[in-house]
């Protein structure tokens, strides 16, 4: 049986799966329902100075849905924590006192000087707390107050508070990132250069989900008015899992350690993110659309897929796939493959063969000896796999690897079993001669 | 009450009053928008649809599902009445089983295919719920177009020369529009004079002026209306019907089912629709599953469809089938009619021999059962009245050629009457609406 214990920098928590800073960890009734459904930690909404910041009296979230109003992308603009500083500190201390074995982190948001943050760390460290996040990530809101992604924009101030904080502070020290720069190297680096223990990310991408069509309002509105709000949920993951790899992987931020956030839904997204490099990973959407409930499926099935790999640890998961992340210049050429159709699994909704004819490179048959049927015509298939991404039946399309040897009929060129990219690509300019 | 299922003979108020409401409602519920929604993205968008193929009106079926799902269903609507102006009809009584949602991929996919029916149902009902009509007649042309008939396929035919700017006179025997519509399936198919009042949403497009109680070789010739109106188009039915050839077959209790659907399409009030204990209804069409389910429904305690071939060869759907059977009909099958046992005129018995397949044509064997029955519904098909004879009548229908033109005359048919085709209103919708496209390249002389 796969042992899910994390040990993030130092934090222990019996599964990888907390509970990111958000409404779900806002107050100690949600929190201990969390730890009673066997969430491994949570990281507390974020806590500011009193007096308490105030939210909207309208809707604080817009919504991206697919079929069946299933939910793949939510944006809000909800601010940090709306209770008092106090209250929350209480509250935090009772529940770590109540379950010493679950992690627990503060998120902390205050004016980027230093002494608000000489204020607020003692007190933090006071509630018995195992550690701190500090919020440069929020996009909406208090951005405008010169905090969350205002200071996450500017490595500087990142680098800045982060060794404030340090040297307040024994507690370890997360930085949540925002998605809303360039190149998220560079925050990253700060953040190791400020001390930071680690970072998490990725924060909210600054959005706006759907404009009403009747009031002419972004959603959601308040009084027919909308302000961009934070997105996340399903539909953020691909350029989470994307930051997180290229923090993992960059020379410069290699070693620093990787909290995984970004639509985090399922135990293989939970997966993914570890073996691109993140330490644990932190959920947000998924619970605030099913309920805290889902980590059960979270830990069952990460632990069965790492007892069908032989994984015995989640420290064994980790980076695992970071080494085939690579930049599209080292990619192999010479690997050729061609769509392939299962007719038996083929029901003949023809969509292969519209997306391919329209949009396409017009590789696939719409009939087959006069019938309706459609069939890859390998000479004009050039592997895009746009086919396969559109083919509503799993694995009806598949693509075949063309063995060495084996001629390319769209070319006309033999298959080579040598490795070749773009860097000896005769097309190449600058290309280095094959050794 | 002093009657109920047991009562002997053919007597009316066999059931509670209520019961009539609650058995001849809605056969299958309109989808509800949230349902809509969710039945609309099933929908693949197939290329090339096989939905599309397998409809007789070619309806752009993934448009205007899609039309569902990005929430204009009005616009979906028009979709479907630009191919057939009785989608809502259609959207009822189409047996969907065999055309459009046999032909879903999902149905190859995982046996459930998309609801296209509903669906369509859903899109239709949303326009005539406001009773706004989609569709504005073409400028006048001062050409006159005779319809003879006033089923699916007339009213077809009208509706889209109406839309050429043609005027129609819409001529029909019996005193009511709408054909098999509004007299020949059951009610609970179309609740709440839903027949009646599509014509009337129909007719909205003007230029066609109903001329009712005119029968043609009655007080409508042929050669008049060919000397007086531009073109003419016959969509008069199936007046006739199969006999059973039996000795006794005209005793009280042996019935056309057409006439009894028909009966009880136009009751004011179903409770006073007398209907057997036992009753037998022969044949295995639609018609057949009509008749019986609805004598069920009217209160008879034992319904039996008997068909003289196997199962899989009733033109009735696998579905039609299934709902006479869950509504507690029972179907025999491979049994012919042999006798009608009669006692003082009074109907006793029916006798079946069991049926055995000779090269392909049936024998009775010497293996005989009896039903018995106070009620019989004859359901084994319906003969084209003669017409004229000016016109070609080789079979039981009429020949036409692409179009539905008959030789080079300036007469088109179409419908039930015609040898094109099934006999399902989808199909004369679409005989109709053709048939109208050639008669305006006709007059046209395009």
């Amino acid at each position: 049986m796969a042992n899910l214990f994390s040990n993030f920098v130092g934090i222990k928590s019996p599964n990888p799966f907390w509970l990111a800073s958000a409404p779900p960890t806002d107050k100690e009734y949600n929190v201990r329902r969390a730890f009673e459904a066997g969430w491994g930690g949570v990281v507390w909404k974020t806590l500011g100075l009193d007096p308490h910041i105030v939210n909207v009296n309208g809707p604080r979230y817009g919504a991206v849905w697919g079929a069946d109003r299933r939910l793949l992308g939510l944006n809000n603009i909800e601010l940090i924590t709306d209770r008092p500083l106090e209250i929350n500190l209480q509250e935090i201390k009772n529940v770590k006192r109540d379950y010493p074995d679950r992690a627990m982190i503060v998120s902390l948001m205050v004016p980027c000087e230093e002494a608000p943050w000489k204020e607020i760390l003692p007190k933090v460290e006071a509630t018995g707390a195992d550690g701190l996040e500090l919020n440069f990530g929020c996009p909406h809101g208090m951005s405008e107050r010169g905090m969350g992604a205002a200071v996450g924009q500017v490595p500087e101030y990142i680098e800045m508070v982060t060794r404030w904080v340090k040297q307040t502070t024994r507690m370890p020290v997360i930085v949540k990132l925002t998605p809303n720069i360039s190149d998220i190297t560079y925050p990253a680096e700060a953040a190791l250069k400020g001390g930071a223990d680690a970072v998490s990310l990725i924060n909210t991408v600054a959005s706006i989900t759907s404009v009403n069509l009747d009031s002419f309002s972004p959603e959601p509105s308040i009084a027919g008015k909308g302000s961009h709000g934070g997105y996340c949920g399903p539909a953020v993951k691909p350029i989470a899992l994307n930051m997180v790899a290229q923090i993992a992987r960059n020379n410069n931020t290699q070693t620093l350690p990787i909290s995984g956030i970004g639509g985090v839904t399922t135990w293989r997204d939970a997966a993914e993110f570890l073996t691109l490099g993140a330490g644990n990973v932190q959920v947000c959407t998924a619970a605030m659309t099913y309920g805290f409930k889902i980590v059960s499926e979270m830990i069952s099935g990460l632990s069965q897929w790492m007892d069908e790999k032989e994984i015995k640890t989640i420290d064994q998961v980790i980076g695992r796939a970071l080494p085939n992340f690579t930049e599209w210049q080292h990619l192999d050429l010479n690997y050729i493959t061609k769509a392939q159709i299962d007719q038996d699994l083929c029901i003949k909704c023809g969509r292969c063969y519209a997306v391919c004819e329209d949009t396409s490179h017009q590789a696939i048959t719409s009939s087959i000896n006069g019938q309706r049927g459609f069939e890859v015509i390998d000479a004009e298939c050039v592997a895009c796999n746009l086919c396969v991404n559109v083919c509503p039946v799993d694995n009806c399309i598949t693509m075949r690897e063309l063995q060495p040897g084996e001629i390319d009929t769209r070319t006309g060129l033999v298959v080579e079993e040598a490795y070749g990219s773009w860097l000896t690509h005769p097309n190449n300019p600058h290309r280095s001669a094959a050794e | 009450m002093t009657n109920d299922v047991t009562t002997p003979g053919i007597v009316a108020a066999r059931i509670e009053s209520d019961s009539y409401v609650e058995n001849f409602d809605d056969v299958h519920k309109p989808l509800n928008s949230h349902e809509a929604f969710v039945a609309a993205d099933r929908c693949y968008f197939c290329y090339d649809a096989p939905c599309v193929v397998a409809c007789p009106t070619e309806i752009d079926i993934p448009l205007f599902i899609r039309q569902i799902s990005t929430g204009t269903p009005k616009e979906a609507a028009k979709t479907i009445f630009a191919q057939n102006i009785l989608g809502g009809m259609c959207a009822r009584v189409c047996p969907t089983e065999t055309l459009c949602e046999e032909a879903c991929v999902r149905e190859a996919a995982e046996g459930k295919p998309v609801e296209i029916g509903k669906l369509q149902r859903y899109a239709t009902d949303k326009i005539m719920e406001e009773d706004v009509h989609p569709f504005q007649r073409g400028k006048d042309t001062g050409k006159k177009v005779a319809v003879v008939g006033a089923g699916p396929a007339g009213l077809a035919c009208a509706h889209r020369l109406s839309l050429h700017g043609h005027k129609i006179d819409l001529f029909e025997a019996r005193d009511k529009l709408g054909g098999l519509n509004e007299y020949g399936i059951a009610a609970y198919k179309t609740v709440n004079n839903f027949a009646e009042r599509e014509v009337r949403w129909l007719l909205k497009i003007g230029g066609i002026t109903p001329k009712l109680g005119m029968k043609l070789g009655k007080n409508l010739q042929l050669d008049d209306l060919q000397e007086k109106y531009d073109a003419v188009f016959l969509a008069i039915g199936l007046g006739g019907v199969n006999e059973l050839s039996l000795e006794d077959e005209n005793v009280f209790g042996v019935l056309n089912a057409v006439n009894f659907i028909s009966e009880l399409r136009q009751a004011s009030e179903l409770k006073a629709i007398p209907i057997g204990r036992n009753v037998v209804v022969v044949g295995g069409g639609m018609t057949a599953v009509d008749a019986a389910v609805q004598s069920k429904l009217l209160g008879a305690e034992n319904v039996t469809i008997v068909y003289r071939r196997g199962l899989d060869q009733m033109s009735a759907s696998v579905k039609e089938r299934e709902h006479a059977t869950s509504s507690g009909v029972r179907i025999l099958t491979n049994l012919l009619p042999k006798k009608i046992i009669a006692k003082d005129g009074k109907l006793e018995e029916i006798v079946f021999a069991y049926a055995k397949s000779l090269n392909g044509k049936l024998e009775a064997g010497s293996e005989e059962v009896s039903l018995k029955s106070d009620q019989i519904f004859k359901a084994i098909g319906q003969t084209c009245d003669e017409i004229d004879n000016k016109i070609n009548v080789p079979s039981q229908k009429v020949t036409t050629i692409e179009g539905g033109r008959i030789g080079d005359q300036n007469i088109w048919a179409g419908g039930d009457c015609s040898s094109e085709g099934e006999d399902l209103t989808v199909t004369a919708v679409a005989q109709g609406r053709d048939a109208a496209e050639d008669i305006n390249r006709f007059l046209n002389h395009l």
